[in-house]
């Protein structure tokens, strides 16, 4: 009897749901019918094509494909789906570029490193928290010291570098360097000496009004000119000054939101205990400013992580720059969707988790306060 | 006594903050002194020479996308303003159909139904975490990979969409066209003083007037009598297809397209997103009163509810703008010739004054972004409350 009722209940519910959300009225009906179309149209065909009547590794006469004649939508057109066989061809280089393979297992290592050295300042509440901001603050010189190597490693120079290891160096290397510059300008911003400000608020206009590339472009042709002889950064490190300075404009700007938050009373309050500037702005100010400001400055990072696939213009080879290398290359020619939809998974999944910690991190914040 | 000097230095606020900015000033005047003397010699050791006569020396290059006529005869300068036209093109064209889908997209997120709302949620989130220029170049291949001009798939018998680009028939107008686009403009402001009457007759007497319809009534109409009325004088020419390619009509290049829609359905994305919480800003009550008051939900939408949410939308609508015309500087990687690509690129790499092209390209972007920033405040002024501390 009463299980009876619960079904019809629990029936009804979902009843409810699909009445309330797909057929409340007739245009809403029709609505629904039309999504339904497009939902299977597109779904069906981009499944097919990518999974169902694709080839990964072997093609449907169970060859080894070596080269895009060896694809089945080559050898019979029209039947076939994606050709993922040249994913898997260049994947060493798309994740690590031109350096030696016998030598990945550092780049591997490290990139297994690296969810332990960020986990500690994404997450207040883990065990050994301490620890791992140790190990953050050490992370940087291991993984230089791994990557570039020095005593014991052999030595792999940057023009090596490329692929995912490019675009994780630049994003989060460029995110590292500008943090603590950010900061600056953005307390430079705000500060009551009219020259200090004056020349934050110019520099950080200045980056937020000219496109990124115009600044790789700079760095590229212009960083030599302004350095006397023998120092001469190789191309990874101008990129580099460029991402760096570009992201220190717009993270500045998120801290300054951040810094704009905070009640008069509190710095107020601060200085009539007796703290001065700095013990204020660094026990006072910043702690809650940072907390406020990090849903935005995650936003900057994603930006960031994005722009990343401009260096490609000024000629290095981060990962849509391997996707383009591979498509030149004769053997692999024209399979134009297989590579760019490739590349736009992987920095889906990198951006689209960076907003989900930022989303997570928005709604920590708002039971906080509240 | 010196102790005191240096005390009131360290203590004293005010003589402290002069000394910082002393500092500091006298830190970047020898900054930039050592960087210009350092060019100076780099470009002297070199060979580069400096200036801006390179401007008049001719290009030497041809630039296929073009609003005003250009050869590889004419100057640098020349190319640095047909460069210039085709940024402006793509950032107008692309900030206006991006606002469009934004918008489009952002009211459907917000929709009753659930597969519709979930369908744009899924564009958004697919479209914001993949760079733009991925995308840029994707939809570039997929132009490029349309049939070849012999197999062009036809639209209306008279488009062509190739890999060559979109063909359509271009319009050739004869005398007396002035007449109806005047015709036109003198109707729209004509509609303006209208509406302004309708208002003031509907304040006075309460009575309400279809002014939409009977303004769009008037501006739809009016050109058309007056081109009845001049005899047609408009005509099309048709692209017709011969040899290996089209001749008259006129063309879209897959670049541009490219870059169009790349731009267009990034920012359309971030668009919806503002779009969505600005409607959403505002309170539920608003919307509650004014069904109270009998208002119908065309008039709760146009008159309380989007007035109210543009304050919130504009100011983040207008960095859109701003990062949309920033990132049509990608045009590069695909060959569209922006200023970047030709004026900021080969002409860079013809002449060798890096500083001096990359300067003007920089102020170029920097004059655009403040001069849209600009308009965008005094927009944002007359939309926000009146009155609102």
């Amino acid at each position: 009897m009463s299980s009876t009722t619960i079904q019809i209940i629990s029936r009804s519910k979902y009843y409810n749901w699909l009445v309330k959300n797909l057929f409340s009225s007739w245009v809403n009906t029709i609505l629904t019918v039309i999504a339904l179309i497009f939902v299977y149209q597109v779904g069906s065909f981009f499944l097919n094509w990518a999974i169902f009547d694709a080839d990964f590794r072997y093609n449907f006469q169970g060859e080894l494909i070596i080269d895009r004649g060896f694809c089945s939508k080559n050898i019979m057109p029209g039947e076939y789906g994606a050709c993922w066989a040249i994913i898997f061809a260049r994947w060493n280089q798309f994740m690590y570029g031109l350096y030696p393979i016998e030598e990945a297992w550092r780049v591997n290592l490290i990139y297994a490193l690296l969810p332990l050295a960020i986990i500690g300042i994404l997450f207040d509440k883990i065990p050994f928290r301490r620890y791992f901001i140790y190990f953050t603050f050490i992370f940087p010189f291991l993984a230089y010291f791994m990557l570039y190597g020095g005593p014991g490693l052999s030595v792999v120079g940057t023009n090596k570098w490329g692929g995912l290891l490019v675009t994780l160096f630049l994003g989060v290397t460029g995110i590292g360097l500008a943090f603590p510059l950010s900061i600056l300008l953005a307390l430079g911003r705000r500060s009551k000496m009219p020259i200090i400000k004056s020349l934050c608020v110019v520099f950080i206009e200045f980056i937020r009004g000219v496109p990124l590339i115009t600044l790789l472009f700079t760095a590229n042709v212009m960083l030599p000119l302004f350095l006397p002889d023998g120092v001469n950064p190789d191309n990874l490190l101008r990129a580099l000054v460029a991402v760096t300075l570009f992201q220190s404009a717009y993270m500045a700007e998120a801290i300054r939101g951040g810094l704009q938050a905070i009640p008069r009373g509190q710095v107020e309050a601060a200085q009539s205990l007796g703290l001065s500037y700095w013990q204020t702005t660094r026990k006072i100010v910043l702690p809650q400013a940072l907390k406020i400001a990090i849903p935005p400055i995650v936003n900057t990072c994603i930006g960031l992580f994005k722009d990343t696939s401009l260096v490609l213009i000024i000629g290095l080879f981060d990962l849509l720059g391997i996707g383009r290398a591979a498509l030149a290359d004769m053997t692999w020619t024209k399979l134009y969707y297989e590579v760019y939809v490739f590349i736009s998974l992987v920095f889906f999944i990198f951006c689209f988790g960076m907003s989900r910690y930022s989303l997570y991190l928005e709604k920590k914040l708002k039971t906080d306060n509240s | 006594m010196q102790t005191n000097f240096f005390r009131k230095i360290i203590f004293d606020e005010k003589s402290r903050s002069l000394l910082i900015q002393t500092l500091v000033i006298g830190l970047f005047a020898l900054f930039i002194y050592l960087i210009t003397q350092q060019t100076a010699y780099n470009l002297e050791k070199r060979g580069i020479s400096s200036g801006f006569d390179f401007l008049h020396i001719s290009a030497g290059y041809d630039i296929s996308i073009r609003l005003i006529p250009f050869t590889s005869e004419d100057t640098h300068l020349r190319a640095y303003f047909v460069g210039l036209l085709n940024t402006l093109m793509i950032a107008v064209c692309g900030c206006f159909l991006a606002t469009i889908i934004g918008f489009l997209v952002g009211i459907i997120r917000l929709s009753s139904n659930w597969l519709f709302r979930n369908i744009a949620y899924v564009y958004v989130e697919f479209t914001r975490n993949v760079p733009v220029l991925v995308q840029i170049i994707l939809y570039y291949s997929i132009l490029l990979n349309l049939p070849k001009i012999k197999q062009a798939i036809v639209i209306f018998d008279n488009f062509y969409l190739t890999n060559r680009g979109f063909f359509s028939p271009s319009p050739i107008f004869k005398d007396g066209f002035s007449i109806v686009a005047w015709s036109l403009v003198i109707a729209i402001i004509f509609t303006f003083f209208l509406k302004r009457f309708l208002k003031k007759k509907q304040e006075e007497t309460g009575k309400q007037y279809p002014t939409f319809m009977i303004n769009s009534a008037i501006i739809i109409f009016t050109p058309i009598i007056f081109y009845y009325i001049m005899g047609m004088p408009l005509e099309f020419d048709s692209p017709v297809l011969k040899g290996f390619n089209f001749k008259g009509g006129m063309v879209i290049r897959p670049e541009f397209l490219g870059m169009l829609f790349g731009l267009s359905i990034y920012t359309a994305a971030f668009i919806s997103e503002t779009v969505r919480s600005g409607i959403i800003s505002v309170s539920k009550g608003q919307r509650e009163a004014s069904q109270a008051l009998g208002l119908k939900s065309n008039f709760i939408m146009r008159l309380i509810i989007i007035p109210q949410a543009l304050r919130v939308i504009i100011p983040p609508l207008t960095s859109q703008y701003l990062n949309l015309t920033k990132n049509s500087s990608l045009g590069i990687a695909i060959g569209y010739a922006d200023l970047v690509h030709g004026f900021g690129g080969i002409s860079l790499n013809q002449t060798g004054r890096a500083i001096e092209i990359m300067m003007m390209v920089m102020l170029t972007y920097l004059t655009i972004s403040l001069t849209i920033s600009f308009f965008m405040n005094l927009y944002n002024k007359s939309v926000q409350f009146k009155g609102n501390a």
